[in-house]
């Protein structure tokens, strides 16, 4: 039925008006919404665009490949090595514990190891690959592909890991890297962006951490599109970074391989230069340790093994070992004499066994005493009553100088951790250091390399080097960075009088070659191979009267802490020299019966770049060495194969 | 006179009443889900599933439907006013009782093949009857305050019964709904600066009530507050949605980023990306020119319904097209205020755009009354 519209003329007139007002209101009101819309998208669109564009885009870091480390051979000494790590992504595994489970019947897998992985899943988003495993073997890498199927979520990826191919024969000069850690950030002014990739690898000691930003090289970034929860979509571009630089060292390997062996069971090291370019042919110091530990993480027991050992392997004992030098210093005081004028060559002194100094008695080794001794004697049969004469006519400021022009007691630089500077002590030195004056019985303990004066197996490579050549030879360690090639250290001529270096280098071939020389027993007899050497044997304890008196003095009979440290530097060939060498054996006893036969069979090794004939040995003792050959060639071995297996 | 008397009988019977549909404002309907169509099937990632494809039968549906809400005579729709209202209400106090629970907020009630939102029915249920009231009461007590307060009665119920579920927005848009067809059918201006200076004065009190045992909303609505009067201290947590959705709109310029291209969206940083921001992929993907299109389309609805009840002298279609009219306004200026920063985040999907069953059966049924009153209008 039809109702006809209740109206009037006035309602329908009122309702219009006031409609009009609500419409008009509306179209206000997306007035503004429209005025809105094209203030955000067009007056402020360029600044809401670059917004979206950092929601969407990440900047990552690729991190470069760490500079190779060689010997002067192009011998590997530190790699990137591949290594397979087995990780699992919480998304696609499943049932998470079943999977691990059966990861684990698959392979070895300690239950730690399960645990934290279960723990940084627990943390991590779905989609974030978490690792189980790190450095696993290529046969279970092979097992967790074949049974891909049985494993969802579980995959076999590869990264890049330090390793040393050499292990602990070179463990001391090229160092090791580690994590970087909060105290080494601190100690960096601005660090790398890299540092904050997690577990990111910086070298820790040696020539990883003395050339580390060269080694480092540069980071890589890449652009990732990741949408809300942190996902990368696609990568939208990349620049990659520079590798790090490779570094080439002096270090002869096969020579390094040889003395590490040649040290062993000894708390020794030995440093060998060539006299050509001051390259460090071997700087080796035993024992030693596995810096492949340190790359892997290591575990506590094996590091408070290498902590508590007494013969420290941690410590570099090459530069960082500083020893009285005993006798091998006797040059120094000969040349300070000499260059003096106040000491002529020939002039000789009485030694009736001991000297009478302010009211003290000075034993010279030989209790019988040797007589008239002058300068060629005293070094080559170690006379010390005359090193106590001159010392006294020339004082110990010229004996300290000597001493620093020949390396002793002076920075060298080589780019290695906690390089000793020794000490060359003078009137100042003591002043400054005790507040003392000098007293003349200081000055004869220095002349014999004895008291205050000290000085590191590289330094008494160095001054032999010095003495060698007449040039002051610098240590060279490194030979080139990303190949650019480093100055070489051949020197200049120091200006020493070439005289008296003939002399002295002529006593020390007597020291060697001669019935009488202290270090004749270990001789080499090849001709045109002959070194010319010093012994020495420095005390580390106090000799009392009541010893003396009793002759107690024999080494076997003291525990090892007291025993006298063995010492030896030479130079070979004696007509032509080309190597510089420095023995120092911890508490081994006599410099000439424990370091000069070390010093001899290096010498021949790197003479003749391998081993040398029998024939280069006095005939009596070549069956022994023939045993010893054998025994170091299957040690080198044996050390290879171990740090491959690794 | 002669003019109102000879054209009042004059009324399109049959199928001739097709032809005194409002075609225009058809059109636009059409237009605007076109639009929603177009990006749900980019939120998708270029997929008509999952929400193209029904979206566009529930459209179909909801086209018939509206068609045959239009061929009836608005005077049944006028005596249906108190049915509909009260079965509404009954339904809006069932789902308080036992409705589901969905997103926070207690807003479904299950029959079998269907979840009604049964406040999406109340939205028109109530203009609807205020309509019907207002053509009951004669002209001159429109003013009196027993009768100015009983639709306020009728209003306040089903206004805080949505308060109660919690829906802020729908209940917000009830009221505003309700107060406009009171307002156009002419209630003194006095009354409105009462209730207006009351509500300012209830702001106040709802923020110092805060943290007292007695406060007035909810933890989450007064977070809701805190992000809206500064997003930016809280980035990451609860202004986070509002961040996002005002980066994808600002980002999309002048002429947007290309359909399907949106990182916004794309990237799941916009959350609700096919209902109630799905505004910031359409103004991502479009720009200025794609969203203020959008924009003009609506304006063009409103304006075509605005001049429809302007037109039409019957007091009941008329009032019952300025409030559908005012309640679809809110719908789009609450959604687009909320993604622009210009209003609290309160949960108000895109009319026709946003995807989503009831609110688009609702609107398209409520635009057929609209066409009912525009065809049975007296001429």
């Amino acid at each position: 039925m039809k109702r006809p519209p209740k109206e009037t003329a006035e309602s329908a007139r009122r309702i219009g008006r006031r409609s009009l007002v609500i419409g008009a209101s509306q179209l206000a009101m997306i007035g503004v919404l429209g005025w809105r819309m094209r203030s955000m998208q067009v007056d402020e669109g360029e600044i809401y665009r670059s917004l979206a564009e950092e929601n969407r885009i990440n900047m990552r870091l690729i991190p470069p490949a760490r500079g190779l480390i060689f010997d002067r051979n192009g011998v590997p000494l530190a790699v990137n090595e591949q290594n397979y790590r087995v990780v699992i992504t919480r998304e696609d595994a499943g049932d998470v514990d079943d999977t691990l489970d059966r990861l684990a019947r698959l392979i070895d897998l300690p239950p730690e190891a399960i645990e934290s992985a279960k723990a940084e899943m627990a943390r991590r988003p779905a989609f974030v690959p978490v690792t189980v495993a790190e450095r696993v073997p290529w046969d279970d890498v092979a097992k967790v592909t074949v049974n891909a199927p049985a494993l969802p979520g579980i995959t076999a990826e590869v990264g890049l890991s330090r390793h040393y191919p050499r292990g602990s024969d070179t463990a001391h000069v090229v160092g090791y890297v580690g994590p970087v850690s909060d105290y080494d950030l601190s100690k960096m002014e601005n660090p790398d962006p890299l540092m904050q990739i997690p577990r990111f690898q910086i070298g820790k000691t040696g020539v990883e951490a003395k050339f580390e930003e060269e080694l480092r090289g540069s980071a890589g970034t890449k652009r990732i599109e990741v949408n809300a929860a942190g996902r990368v979509m696609r990568e939208i571009d990349r620049e990659e970074g520079k590798s790090g630089a490779d570094i080439q060292l002096t270090l002869d390997s096969k020579l390094q391989s040889y003395t590490e062996a040649r040290l062993e069971g000894e708390s020794a090291s030995v440093v060998v230069i060539d006299l050509e370019t001051g390259d460090l042919r071997a700087v080796a110091s035993a024992p030693t340790f596995d810096p492949n530990l340190f790359v892997r993480g290591i575990s506590g027991s094996d590091w408070r093994a290498l902590n508590e050992n007494k013969y420290r392997p941690l410590s570099a004992k090459t530069v960082q070992g500083a020893y009285p030098p005993g006798s091998t210093f006797k040059m120094v005081v000969a040349m300070a004499a000499l260059e003096s004028g106040l000491v002529g060559p020939e002039d000789t002194e009485y030694c009736p066994g001991y000297s009478e100094v302010g009211g003290t008695r000075f034993h010279c080794w030989k209790r019988g005493g040797h007589g008239n001794v002058n300068m060629h004697r005293s070094l080559q049969e170690s006379c010390d009553v005359y090193y106590y004469e001159i010392s006294q006519k020339i004082g110990i400021d010229r004996i300290a100088e000597m001493a620093r022009r020949l390396g002793v007691g002076v920075p060298l630089d080589v780019p290695m951790s906690a390089v000793s500077e020794g000490v060359a002590p003078d009137t100042q030195w003591k002043r400054d250091r005790y507040g003392e004056s000098w007293r003349i019985g200081d000055t004869v303990n220095a002349s014999i390399g004895q008291g205050y004066v000290l000085a590191t197996p590289l330094q008494l490579a160095v001054m032999s080097a010095r003495l060698a050549t007449g040039r002051d030879v610098r240590p060279r360690l490194v030979h080139s960075i990303g190949g650019e090639i480093q100055p070489s250290g051949a020197g200049e001529p120091m200006g020493l009088n070439e005289n008296y270096l003939r002399r002295v280098r002529s006593a020390m071939n007597d020291v060697s070659n001669a019935p009488r020389g202290t270090g004749y027993g270990a001789r080499i007899v090849a001709e045109g191979m002959q070194m010319a050497g010093k012994s020495g044997t420095s005390q580390v304890r106090r000799i009392t009267a009541e010893e003396r008196a009793r002759g107690v003095t024999s080494n076997a009979d003291l525990p090892w802490e007291r025993r006298d440290h063995a010492l030896w530097v030479n130079f070979a060939p004696y007509d032509n020299p080309r190597f510089a060498v420095s023995v120092v054996v911890e508490h081994g006893g006599g410099g000439s019966s424990v370091a000069a036969p070390i010093a001899r069979d290096v010498t021949l090794q790197a003479l003749y770049d391998g081993p040398p004939p029998l024939e280069a040995y006095p005939s009596n003792l070549r069956d022994a060495i023939a045993e010893q050959q054998k025994r170091i060639e299957n040690h080198v071995a044996r050390g290879m194969t171990a740090s491959d297996r690794a | 006179m002669s003019y109102l008397e000879t054209n009042a009988k004059f009324v399109p019977t049959g199928f001739r009443k097709l032809l005194y549909l409002n075609w225009p404002v058809i059109l636009l309907i059409t237009a605007v889900c076109s639009f929603g169509f177009l990006m749900l099937y980019s939120v998708a990632g270029g997929s008509p599933r999952p929400w193209m494809e029904p979206q566009m039968k529930r459209f179909g549906v909801g086209m018939v439907a509206m068609i045959v809400v239009a061929m009836v005579p608005i005077w049944f729709w006028r005596n249906m006013a108190l049915v509909a209202y009260g079965g509404s209400l009954a339904l809006l106090v069932a789902v308080d009782m036992f409705g589901e629970v969905g997103m926070g907020a207690q807003r479904w009630i299950d029959l079998g093949p269907i979840r009604l939102q049964p406040s999406e029915l109340m939205k028109v249920s109530l203009v609807m009857f205020l309509a019907a009231y207002y053509d009951w009461l004669p002209l001159r007590r429109t003013s009196h305050i027993f009768w100015v307060l009983l639709p306020v009665v009728f209003i306040s119920i089903p206004t805080l019964l949505t308060l109660a579920q919690p829906d802020l927005g729908t209940a917000l848009l009830l009221l505003i709904g309700g107060a406009t067809v009171m307002f156009a059918a002419g209630v003194h201006w006095a009354y409105f600066a009462t209730v207006i200076a009351a509500g300012v004065g209830t702001v106040y009190a709802v923020f110092v009530s805060r943290g007292t045992p007695w406060q007035l909303l909810k933890d989450y609505q007064y977070r809701r507050i805190d992000t809206f009067l500064d997003p930016s201290n809280d980035p990451l947590g609860a202004g986070y949605h509002i961040t996002q959705a005002k980066i994808a709109l600002g980002s999309g310029g002048w002429t947007g980023r290309g359909f399907m291209q949106g990182t916004q969206s794309r990237l799941n940083f916009l959350p609700e990306k096919h209902t109630d921001f799905i505004f910031t992929t359409l103004a991502e993907e479009f720009g200025f020119v794609g969203a203020s299109t959008l924009l003009a389309l609506y304006a063009l609805i409103i304006f075509f319904c605005v001049v429809s009840a302007v037109n039409n002298r019957d007091r009941f279609a008329s009032l019952l097209t300025i409030g559908i009219t005012m309640t679809f306004f809110l719908f789009f200026a609450v959604n687009m205020s909320m993604v622009m920063g210009l209003a609290p985040v309160v949960g108000v999907p895109l009319p026709l755009v946003s995807y989503g069953g009831s609110a688009m059966l609702v609107l398209l049924l409520a635009f057929g009354l609209v066409q009912s009153a525009h065809v049975h209008k007296p001429r």
